[in-house]
């Protein structure tokens, strides 16, 4: 029968020699190659003090977006809710009163916006479709918690801190590539 | 009637029981660290850390494994024998620690001008008392499999307690060699003829050693010889059922029967607490006989650890033996060999006092 492809070794069974026959010195061999291992570098991570570095484009946890005076950005379109493939996002729109100019960029804006950790599948179709630059996934996961309900992150734990009114929080946030 | 126990030498009694707290306590203690180092070792030797977290280094790793047995639940199944199902661990944790007491710890200590012996019984059979109380460690194997009531621990039991016995015979038989150089039974006598004539057994007696080695190996239901707790094939094998603190003894004894196995070896072929490339009975008279002492009894601690990390590295470098090559093994290679061994030793010993000439 013609072999597929031209990549197979013949598998040599001879048998063995006397001195292999011994298997004392394939043991010490062996021995040596265990002993060799113990000096070598360890790969493992110091976790939590130290942390393996992400790509910059790791799809993380969603962070609701600002635009530099502080507004928020999303209007509640809902084409985020639609492109999600697991349904994880829900929302509920309300119209911006006349004192509310500095919070909110549009007339529209989002009153609540949940999205359930658990269903999240991390996939960033939702920063694909947001056509106001309001959310995108950044380089954090989310963290263990006891409760299914600790999962469903409300606004609050969803925006980025505001630039004019937390400067600090917003730099941390920002410039706060895990390293 | 008051006169014979003024008659007994209470010295005498108390020194030995403090002897037997300090020397048990020992083997407890090492035992558990023991459980440390082995995954320490593992973990180095497969390119990872291994315990890091409890205490610095991970030191206090045993003391959480310990606590975590003591507070599990105590099982015992319903159907089994509860008599010997309670006795398993206890027979295999007293031939264990038995065996120590024969052990020569390190010379003697000089305390208010008496010789304290560090050795609990100085009998002059001491390898025979060693072999006697190795081949009773059966029972524990056996007990424990029988009492689990549990047809895969029954035939871990039965595959142990085969090994133990096939590969006691060559143990035996590699020591008698050893025993026509020495010409004694006494294990402290033999340290002090390690002492005295300078060299160690071991180049004396490469072969014996080597066989003995592997039946320590398989003693201590070790790898490569430990298809009796295969965790790939028979669950656990003979302590499958236990729970809590008699799994503890099980695990326990065969860690103290690893580091009783150790000291034995160390005694017969490395020189025992003799501090090698040191003329002991000159630093005996330059710093005093306790310091000495003390110095001796860490160096066959030394010695000890040694063959203890060597128990390891086999362990994590060797796949396990099948039941059949086990067997093999033993009757067909162990024992022709510690018989040519045998016949090699008696020769030359005859020629030798025979003065080299036939």
């Amino acid at each position: 029968m013609q072999a597929l492809t031209s990549r197979g070794k013949a598998v040599g069974r001879k048998p063995m020699t006397r001195w292999e026959k011994l298997y004392i010195p394939a043991i010490a061999k062996g021995m040596s190659i265990t002993f060799g291992h113990m000096f070598k570098k360890k790969p493992t991570v110091n976790y939590p003090e130290k942390t393996r570095p992400f790509s910059p484009v790791f799809r993380g946890l969603h962070v609701l977006n600002r635009d530099e005076e502080g507004r928020e950005r999303c209007t509640a379109c809902g084409l985020c809710a639609v492109a999600c493939p697991a349904e994880a996002i829900t929302m509920e729109a309300a119209e911006r009163l006349p004192g509310e100019e500095n919070l909110y960029r549009e007339e529209k804006y989002a009153a609540k916006y949940e999205i359930n950790m658990l269903r999240c599948i991390f996939c960033g179709l939702c920063e694909e479709a947001c056509p106001k630059d309001a959310i995108y996934l950044s380089e954090t996961f989310a963290p263990s918690n006891y409760t299914r309900q600790g999962f469903i992150y409300g606004k609050e734990e969803l925006l980025i801190p505001n630039p004019v009114t937390q400067p600090e929080e917003f730099a941390r946030a920002k410039g706060q590539h895990h390293s | 009637m008051h006169l014979t126990l003024l008659a007994i030498d209470w010295v005498l009694l108390i020194e030995k029981c403090v002897l037997i707290l300090i020397i048990i306590s020992v083997s407890l203690l090492v035992a558990m660290y023991e459980t440390y180092a082995e995954r320490k070792v593992a973990a180095f030797m497969q390119d990872r850390r291994g315990p890091s977290r409890a205490g610095p280094g991970g030191i206090l790793q045993p003391l959480a494994d310990g606590m975590k047995l003591f507070m599990k639940e105590e099982i015992i199944p319903a159907h089994s024998n509860r008599l010997l199902f309670v006795l398993g661990p206890g027979v295999a944790m007293l031939t264990a620690m038995m065996t120590s007491a024969v052990v020569p710890w390190s010379s003697h200590l000089v305390i208010g001008g008496r010789a304290v012996n560090l050795q609990i019984a100085d009998v002059n059979i001491g390898i025979l008392y060693i072999f006697g109380v190795v081949s009773m460690g059966v029972y524990g194997v056996m007990i424990g499999g029988w009492a689990s009531n549990n047809k895969f621990s029954l035939l871990a039991a039965i595959r142990g307690a085969s090994q133990i016995i096939s590969y006691e015979l060559a143990m035996g038989l590699s020591i008698i060699a050893l025993l026509m150089i020495t010409g004694t039974l006494s294990l402290r006598q033999i340290v002090e003829n390690q002492q005295n004539t300078g060299h160690y057994y071991v180049f004396v007696q490469p072969l014996g050693f080597l066989i003995f080695l592997i039946c320590a190996f398989a003693e201590c239901n070790r790898s490569p010889f430990d298809l009796s707790e295969a965790d790939n094939e028979l669950n656990m094998g003979y302590h499958q059922e236990y729970s809590s603190m008699k799994l503890g003894f099980y695990l326990f004894a065969e860690y103290v029967a690893m580091f009783v196995s150790s000291a034995v070896m160390a005694t017969l072929y490395w020189g025992g607490y003799d501090i090698p490339f040191v003329n002991d009975a000159a630093l005996a008279q330059h710093w005093g006989q306790n310091p000495v002492a003390i110095l001796q009894a860490v160096s066959l601690f030394a010695k000890i650890c040694l063959f203890i990390f060597f128990f390891m590295w086999v362990r994590w470098t060797i796949p396990r033996f099948r039941y059949d090559q086990l067997m093999k093994m033993g009757w067909n290679w162990l024992i022709p060999l510690a018989l040519v061994n045998m016949l090699v030793t008696g020769f030359l010993v005859l020629l030798k006092q025979n003065h080299w000439h036939f």
